[in-house]
């Protein structure tokens, strides 16, 4: 699976959307249910699924689909 | 028979000598997989080639300082890459001084909170998260009597396990729904080497307050350690186990 679709399935999974509402309206204060343990298991599942661990500054920092891509893009090289 | 660790994954800082190297060869004896950390780079190579022999397991040295944020992480993936979990934290590597309120020195006491409560903190945040996705595992800490009870002449030091204490009771409240254990071991006085060397016209009058008026021996310590790592302590968290022998501080 390329990344692109592993981390959207992340999302998918995590916050029980279709992958169509993952876009740049996709963040934690406009998502409902965006709360700290869906946080949580967001940050697990993409620290297990890019084999990455995130430092405090990271976890706090993703605060939407696309900080996400970003972050692991810029930091952590993974290729989207 | 199958041993009491056998294949938990462990990672014991401070494990160089005292306590620590006392706690590492129980839980190898018992079977458990160890990771030795320590500071000076080759302190451990030969010892836990012989350990390893010995028991009949995997006795690894990690050289970080748990103080480097860095270096704590990439410890810590090592072992998740080689290992795929950890099953055991051993919080033991902490620095200790003995002076008057009035004579404390700012310096050293920020650098005991750094060791002795930061990277404490910093290596349960690392660690608690492979826990998390386990859903099992168990933190111990190394508190102290002095801790627990206060003691003159100690406020620094003192001032850093009532901070590991606290911390302790708190990560157990947070862990548990993650079956995760955070326990800490309370011991009074030690027969380290260190200990002895610092004994030595200074604290034999307080023998005469330990009620088994006898120090403890590392080994003795490191078998409470061995509880609250084993499936015997599964129950039990957030608890600080007292091992000084009933002294009154």
């Amino acid at each position: 699976m390329k990344n692109l679709e592993k981390y959207k399935k992340i999302f998918t999974d995590v916050f029980s959307v279709e992958e169509s509402k993952l876009n740049e309206q996709f963040t934690r204060d406009i998502v409902s249910n965006w709360d700290s343990i869906h946080q949580l298991n967001l940050i697990v599942s993409i620290e297990d699924n890019f084999d990455v661990m995130f430092d405090t500054d990271d976890s706090l920092s993703l605060t939407s689909y696309f900080t996400g891509i970003q972050l692991l893009s810029k930091k952590y090289d993974i290729e989207f | 028979m199958r041993r009491l660790l056998e294949n938990k994954v462990c990672l014991i800082t401070g494990a160089a000598k005292g306590i620590g190297k006392s706690i590492a060869e129980k839980f190898a004896k018992d079977g458990a997989i160890v990771y030795v950390n320590d500071l000076k780079y080759g302190k451990m190579d030969e010892w836990s080639k012989i350990i390893s022999e010995k028991y009949k397991t995997k006795v690894i040295p990690l050289y970080f300082d748990i103080c480097d944020f860095d270096e704590a992480k990439k410890a810590i993936i090592q072992i998740k890459k080689e290992q795929k979990r950890i099953d055991v934290l051993v919080n033991n590597a902490g620095i200790i001084t003995y002076e008057l309120l009035s004579l404390i020195d700012f310096e050293k006491l920020r650098k005991m909170f750094e060791v002795n409560v930061i990277a404490l903190i910093h290596l349960m945040q690392l660690v608690s998260k492979i826990m998390i996705r386990q859903k099992n595992g168990s933190i111990i800490n190394m508190a102290s009597i002095v801790g627990v009870k206060g003691a003159k002449g100690q406020l620094s030091y003192s001032a850093t396990k009532g901070a590991v204490l606290s911390i302790t009771k708190s990560a157990a409240k947070e862990l548990a729904e993650y079956n995760i254990r955070v326990n800490a071991i309370a011991p009074g006085m030690v027969a380290t080497e260190r200990f002895l060397n610092e004994i030595k016209g200074r604290f034999e009058d307080k023998l005469e307050n330990v009620g088994m008026k006898r120090l403890a021996t590392p080994e003795e310590i490191a078998d409470a350690y061995t509880f609250f790592a084993s499936d015997r302590s599964k129950y039990v968290t957030g608890q600080v186990l007292g091992v000084e022998g009933s002294f009154t501080i």
